[in-house]
């Protein structure tokens, strides 16, 4: 197993080298480990699904909604069954709530057939058209004026950060070298192999994966491509407390328009409920923060979807930059001559299509060359229980009364306890952060935002990271 | 074992929480001789907010003495241990199997404890950035007092160079104690009121010695900063924004119950306090279910919290000695610029609330105001009050007009003018 964050890369020329260890990323790299291809996973942060994927609106989509006939509908309808089948056995939190697009006028009231035969055009053939009372009665906490909906009832709502750190661990498990801390530079490419400056030496490769997310664009131009441009668009996302989960049954969603998805009600996996996205195009693709105007719009909003969900606490803000492009598909293309695939413009769906992309780029990479070799079986991942739809260590008498660690409870709002603490950051792939510890264990994401745990999480952090430093010295 | 094994158990009182308000509840029942009371806390040492607060000042009330904050811990602890109260921490309770039957989580395992009155004293919290909806990027160095005083004085661990303080009540200041003994500076202290909330000594002591800028009527508008804290805008009331240099903000005060188990429980909680509503004797709506101390009134001194322990020992007794559960049945209300009221039930003819007055929060200074306390359009006090009162400070109404209310009437409201 090789995870570096620090030092020079190895001196090896890999198989294929993926650039971007997001969702779609650790995806590819989890698909091709079940070949025997000596395989690079790169990443400029310190840790896996640390630009776009960990800011998603966390929903398993059907693809209901998707251009028939565009690779994206088709790539969301597959790896909605994939990822399905994947997070039963790997233990990623989703719950099956369904969807209900809820229309508020008589014009959306009017757009609900379309919908329903559009879904039908993607495959999906269980919707149906609820009344108004029919909706009250599904969600007695919308505000007035609820005119009906359509209802989707295999839409559901997922843990991106396991589903991504998932896959990082089976592939590396596998065999895949992950390098963090690794941004790609400048890359040369000759007959038979790239050449990938980075701050951490050459990284050699005969085939390269571009999932570079917000930064797509930059290393397709690197390899003289220019097909597509992606213009971040920030979502601004606000979690409320978990006493307003009580409040909301459904994905509440609102009936799509030429301006965008719109604002959506959805409860988490984790027992809050997310209101959100903003959807504004800006030019800065590091510009993650959250701003007074989308935080007043959403809660404008809000109140009108679910006035008292604005009555409930707020857990936290986010802002999370997704990577659109001047086209309305995904930008997934293969260059042979180049041995080159370039996986771009995946905007949010990325998350439920993440295998199905992979799958797909296997099959480029077998179109430019790559010889993929027998498939062979790759041991299974069991992931954490973070999710409240099963019993969590805290729960659980058999666990305690294995290992008291399960016992003590270290952050109070989430209930993570120090077993589950130490269990990640000795993990296959551990947090570099407080922020990574956070995502794998929900430590310090809840109500108080630390004020009774932040000194505890962190001395815990602290001690089992020295303690790795130390380890690294004495080598 | 199966996963959800539990042992199950009974006692006369659980208290949950052992800071000054449970342990001293727990004291006092032991001590009259209830023989199982036992006092639960999910951290690992007993003792409360106090344990981190290295300051002065505590005990004046109920011990009349001067203490630390770790010193006043340690003598109520020992007081409820040594009065024969059972105290167990690293135990978290989390939720409740039926009314006055709490379900727990401890490192030797799960249990379920029945008692005949259960006192909830989980005390309160300060609203993180989050909940005050500060924009801006998400960086390290963001604080609340209560993380900031456990970082500097339970681990010692390093909090930044440059701070800004957000608050000027009496828990700001005493983050600045605790940042200058982590060595950071204090660049600056910030609040959305006209001047500070405490003490003109205290604030003119630490003004002198550390001579930070106290910037009032202001607002932060914005975090910014890529993995740690860079620096915050502010903006003046009058539309001024300035932009401050700093790798930490401690956001302190802002404070809410840590209601969990009570509203987990169905326990109604009063609109303005976020607390239990709860009446003079410590009563919820919930038979059997007493709260103390800062969950019902976010926030009071560490004092105030143990003599509310004190009190309610008293109305347990009387629980516990078989008499029927009827809260005080007129609620409070209390209207703008007034935030809450405590106690928000009262029930006339009934014992005097904690030191014969009710405590009130407003939301900006009121010169001298007239405090109208009225039932179904029927003045019942008007008073007006000798001082300025202040935002995030005490202010007391006397309890004398509780009697004149009428126990079938409608609700009673207080108006500040």
């Amino acid at each position: 197993m090789t995870v570096t964050t620090t030092g020079d890369l190895p001196d090896e020329v890999y198989d294929v080298a993926i650039v971007g260890a997001g969702v779609v990323g650790t995806a590819i790299a989890r698909e091709l480990a079940r070949y025997r291809l000596r395989i690079a996973l790169v990443e400029a942060s310190d840790d896996v699904g640390n630009g776009t994927s960990k800011a998603n609106t966390a929903i398993l989509h059907t693809g209901f909604d998707a251009t028939p006939g565009t690779l994206e509908s088709r790539l969301v309808r597959e790896g909605y069954q994939l990822l399905t089948a994947y997070a039963a056995e790997t233990g990623i939190p989703l719950e099956p709530l369904g969807a209900l697009l809820v229309a508020w006028d008589a014009e959306q009231l009017a757009a609900l057939p379309a919908l329903a035969e559009k879904a039908a055009r993607n495959g999906y053939d269980r919707t149906s058209i609820l009344d108004a009372d029919a909706v009250r009665a599904r969600e007695p906490h919308l505000g007035p004026g609820v005119l009906g909906a359509l209802d989707v009832p295999g839409e559901s709502i997922i843990c991106p950060w396991t589903t991504t750190l998932a896959y990082a661990t089976q592939a590396v498990r596998a065999g895949v070298a992950l390098h963090l801390n690794c941004p790609a530079g400048a890359i040369t490419t000759d007959a038979h192999h790239h050449q990938i400056a980075t701050p951490r030496g050459l990284l050699r490769t005969r085939h390269l994966v571009n999932a570079a997310g917000l930064y797509s664009d930059e290393i397709n131009r690197r390899l003289g491509h220019r097909e597509f441009t992606v213009t971040p668009r920030r979502g601004q996302l606000i979690v409320f407390d978990k006493f307003a989960r009580g409040l909301v049954d459904h994905i509440l969603l609102p009936v799509p328009t030429a301006l965008g998805k719109g604002v959506l009600v959805a409860p988490t996996v984790y027992g809050n409920v997310m209101l959100g996205p903003t959807a504004e195009d800006l030019d800065d693709k590091t510009a993650t923060g959250s701003s007074a105007d989308g935080l007043a719009s959403l809660r404008e909003k809000g109140a009108r979807i679910m006035p008292r969900l604005l009555e409930e606490e707020v857990t936290a803000v986010y802002a999370g930059l997704r990577a659109a492009t001047e086209h309305g598909d995904y930008q997934i293309h293969a260059d042979p001559d180049r041995r080159y695939v370039a996986v771009g413009g995946i905007r949010s769906t990325g998350l439920t299509a993440s295998m199905a992309i992979a799958a797909h780029v296997a099959g480029l990479l077998a179109d430019c060359g790559l010889d993929l070799g027998p498939e062979r079986e790759i041991e299974p991942v069991r992931m954490p229980t973070i999710g409240e739809a099963f019993p969590r260590p805290y729960q659980r008498a058999d666990l305690i009364a294995a290992d008291p660690a399960y016992g003590t409870v270290v952050c109070h709002c989430e209930r993570v306890t120090r077993g589950e603490i130490r269990d990640a950051l000795t993990a296959t792939v551990p947090p570099a952060s407080l922020d990574g510890l956070r995502r794998r264990t929900r430590a310090l994401g809840g109500r108080c935002q630390g004020f009774f745990c932040g000194a505890a999480v962190r001395a815990q952090f602290e001690e089992a990271t020295t303690a790795e430093d130390r380890t690294e010295a004495r080598r | 074992m199966t996963p959800t094994d539990r042992i199950h158990r009974t006692v006369d009182v659980l208290v949950i929480g052992a800071g000054p308000a449970g342990l001293a509840v727990a004291a006092r029942l032991a001590a009259a001789g209830v023989e199982r009371v036992e006092v639960l806390d999910r951290e690992q040492r007993a003792g409360g907010i106090p344990r981190h607060c290295h300051h002065t000042g505590f005990g004046l009330r109920d011990l009349r003495r001067m203490m630390t904050g770790p010193d006043y811990a340690r003598h109520h602890i020992a007081a409820a241990v040594r009065a024969g109260a059972v105290l167990r921490t690293g135990v978290t309770a989390t939720g409740w199997a039926a009314p006055r039957t709490v379900d727990l989580t401890g490192p030797a395992g799960l249990e379920r404890i029945t008692a005949t009155a259960v006192v909830l004293a989980t005390g309160a919290r300060e609203r993180p950035r989050s909940a005050r909806l500060v924009p801006g990027t998400r960086p390290a160095g963001v604080l609340t007092t209560g993380q900031l005083q456990q970082a500097v004085h339970l681990h010692g661990q390093d909090v930044g160079r440059r701070a800004v303080i957000v608050g000027a009540e009496p828990v700001s200041y005493s983050a600045v104690a605790t940042l200058r003994q982590a060595g950071a500076e204090v660049v600056a202290m910030v609040t959305d009121q006209p001047r500070h909330q405490t003490h003109p000594a205290r604030h003119l002591g630490t003004r002198l010695r550390h001579g930070f800028p106290l910037v009032t009527d202001a607002t932060v508008t914005e975090l910014t900063g890529s993995g740690r804290l860079e620096s915050l805008r502010l903006r003046h009331r009058d539309g001024r924004t300035a932009a401050v240099g700093c790798d930490t903000v401690v956001f302190t005060g802002d404070w809410i119950p840590d209601h969990e188990l009570a509203r987990s429980a169905g326990i109604a909680l009063d609109p303005g306090t976020r607390g239990p509503a709860a009446d003079a004797e410590f009563r919820t709506g919930q038979p059997g279910v007493f709260a103390v101390g800062n969950l019902l009134h976010p926030v009071e001194t560490a004092d105030i919290a143990a003599l509310d322990g004190r009190c309610a020992a008293g109305p347990v007794l009387r629980h516990l000695a078989g008499r029927p559960w009827a809260p005080g049945p007129l609620p409070v209300r209390v209207e703008a610029p007034l935030l809450w009221v405590w106690p928000n039930r009262v029930a006339p003819h009934g014992p005097p609330p904690p030191r014969g007055r009710l405590i009130l929060r407003t939301a900006g200074f009121l010169t001298r105001p007239v405090l109208t306390v009225s039932q179904d359009g029927r003045t019942l006090h008007r008073g007006r009050l000798p001082r300025t009162v202040a935002p995030n400070r005490p202010c007391h109404l006397s309890a004398d007009w509780i009697d004149r209310a009428d126990a079938h009437g409608g609700p009673v409201r207080i108006t500040a003018g």
